[in-house]
């Protein structure tokens, strides 16, 4: 575990200090947001959502659809702000420092992103997939980048798959293999957090399975924030889970928790499937 | 449901027997409309060889080698038009290709919503503009201008170089690439800008959540739409190959080979322009006629490669976003 200096511990707002699932106590949070609103010209699409988030833990945001969960994880990396006509308010803290006062092509070098449907670079190799974050950064040693590609594609789990066919096109592989590739391609960059929307919503049972396979491998070196709309994957994958419902956090807690005896009655009935 | 049934019934209908009178008079009207364009095709490029037979009998392939054009002694070669053609069409595509990616690059990535609809507004005008009126504005200020200032002062610094060594005539090569290159920009640069617009969100997403500055995820939208760019720089190359009345009013019209870009030339639409009431002899039109369907080949083939090479863009756009 890594130590932390104790005034930046922030404990996430339990009655104990949870452990998450794994056994890995949370000693610090990664991400604190705080009182963040996020508008779509005057329409307000998440209100003043305050959540800590745990490092090197995986946390679902589940909701339905509408609700802003998407919008708070393309809050998190600056994403949401490329949208003509949004903007963002309140505080989301990176290790204590607020990624809106910080450069936001550094802020998303720390905080990668994979999005719901694959999408490779159609035009470069596999290879120039996961170097193309690498090479964006400045980096041109070609061993370092070669190294980091074939880290990168170990960690996504693709690398036997693809170790003779590298310098062929992204966007020949399949679905899940071109979602694995997108993982890979993030994470040769060396974020410490991984933002995930709906990253298995256009994929197979097969291949979903797969990814979800990843994300306990990955968490042991990143944090995590998945958004899903498939509760039982949120059940599966999460050590935490947030139910946003209409712009708002309803609740967050302890996965288990959340899916087993939540504190408030709207959670329940959306996990319960009585509504969305 | 009862009506999804009704417009089925009525779609069988239409492929069968059970034919509605109107329907059937509809179809075949419209039929024989389109097909009315591929006759006319069709017809003028026959017309076209049955007229050039002649010169072609004479001369054969050597009409394209030959640089003589003398309609004294009724001998022809079309290689100084050929050469003026290519050579002021690829000077227009040097100087419009750089500009129109900028404009393009600009009205996509950079522009603020306010500006990107004026700005675009101005440069579609600008292909609206009859091609006489850029001739007379050539003529009368361009022309002027290159002969007393621009050409002397090329001259004076790169004049070493073969390319811009000669007396400043103003009217020549030069005049004629500058002025193609302002009339095919805007083509090229609405083109590239629905291109680089049909690139799709998540290429331009992919690319800035990897930590890319914005010109860097500009560079993956344009090798994204690289192959529709291709296809926008050789609808205007078909365009400048084409073009007639502006380059005729500012090119010279001398059928010389030459290879300073400040000496006059000639192109296989300026002949044709300049000297088809004027040919008398059954050869001279002969000839002519020759470099027309040469003309018509090769715009016909550039104009198809660049549409083909757009159409597949635009249609992967559609089939993404159904």
């Amino acid at each position: 575990m890594r130590d932390y200096p104790g005034t930046r511990q922030t404990f996430i707002e339990m009655d104990t200090i949870p452990e998450n699932g794994k056994g890995i106590p949370v000693d610090h949070n990664k991400i604190v947001a705080e009182k963040v609103s996020a508008f779509f010209g005057k329409v307000q699409a998440i209100r003043d959502i305050q959540i800590n988030i745990p490092e090197n833990s995986i946390v679902a945001i589940i909701g339905p659809s509408g609700c802003g969960k998407s919008t708070f994880l393309r809050s998190i990396n600056r994403m949401h702000e490329l949208i003509h006509g949004t903007r963002v308010t309140g505080k989301i803290l990176l290790d204590g420092e607020d990624v809106y006062s910080l450069d936001p092509v550094l802020i998303r070098k720390k905080i990668g992103m994979v999005f719901q449907k694959p999408n490779p670079f159609p035009t470069m190799s596999i290879f120039d997939n996961v170097a193309a974050g690498l090479r964006m950064g400045g980096t041109h040693d070609r061993k370092n980048i070669a190294e980091v590609v074939e880290r990168s594609l170990q960690q996504a789990a693709l690398w036997s798959e693809v170790k003779d066919s590298l310098s062929k096109s992204g966007v020949g592989l399949s679905g899940g293999q071109q979602q694995r590739l997108c993982i890979a391609r993030a994470l040769a960059v060396n974020p410490e957090v991984l933002l995930m929307d709906e990253p298995a919503s256009a994929l197979d049972p097969i291949a979903t399975a797969k990814i979800e396979e990843l994300l306990f491998e990955l968490k042991k070196r990143y944090t995590i924030v998945i958004v899903t709309h498939n509760m039982q994957q949120a059940a599966r994958v999460s050590d935490y889970t947030a139910f946003f419902y209409m712009g708002e956090l309803i609740e967050y807690d302890i996965t288990k928790k959340i899916f087993t005896a939540p504190s408030i009655k709207q959670t329940e009935d959306y996990v319960t499937g009585r509504f969305g | 449901m009862e009506s999804v049934l009704i417009t089925r019934n009525t779609f069988k209908a239409s492929k069968g027997r059970l034919q509605n009178p109107g329907d059937f008079l509809f179809k075949n009207l419209t039929r024989f409309f389109a097909a009315l364009i591929l006759v006319l095709v069709v017809l003028m490029a026959y017309e076209m060889m049955r007229t050039s037979a002649l010169s072609w009998n004479k001369f054969g392939f050597n009409f394209f080698i030959r640089s003589v054009w003398d309609p004294v002694q009724d001998e022809y070669g079309a290689l100084p038009f050929i050469y003026g053609t290519l050579v002021s069409s690829l000077l227009s595509l040097i100087i419009a290709v750089p500009l129109s990616l900028g404009i393009a690059v600009f009205l996509t990535e950079v522009a603020p919503r306010w500006l990107e609809r004026p700005v675009s507004f101005f440069v579609e005008m600008l292909a609206g503009i009859p091609s006489i009126v850029y001739g007379v504005w050539g003529f009368f200020v361009m022309v002027p201008w290159l002969r007393s200032t621009v050409e002397p002062f090329i001259s004076k610094y790169l004049g070493f170089i073969p390319l811009f060594r000669g007396a400043p005539y103003g009217v020549g090569m030069l005049a004629a690439g500058i002025i193609l290159s302002i009339m095919i920009l805007p083509i090229i640069a609405s083109i590239s800008r629905d291109v680089l617009k049909a690139v799709p969100r998540s290429q331009t997403e992919a690319s800035l959540a990897l930590g890319s500055t914005r010109w860097q995820a500009t560079r993956i939208a344009l090798a994204y739409s690289r192959s529709g760019i291709f296809g926008a720089v050789v609808l205007g190359l078909g365009r400048a190959i084409g073009e007639t009345m502006a380059v005729t009013m500012v090119i010279g019209n001398r059928p010389t080979i030459s290879a300073s870009l400040f000496e006059p030339g000639y192109t296989m639409a300026s002949v044709l322009a300049n000297e088809f009431t004027e040919a008398t002899s059954e050869m001279y039109i002969s000839a002519l006629v020759e470099i027309a369907l040469t003309l018509f080949i090769i715009t016909i083939i550039i104009n198809s490669f660049a549409r083909l090479l757009i159409w597949s863009v635009t249609s992967n756009e559609r089939a993404q976003k159904a």
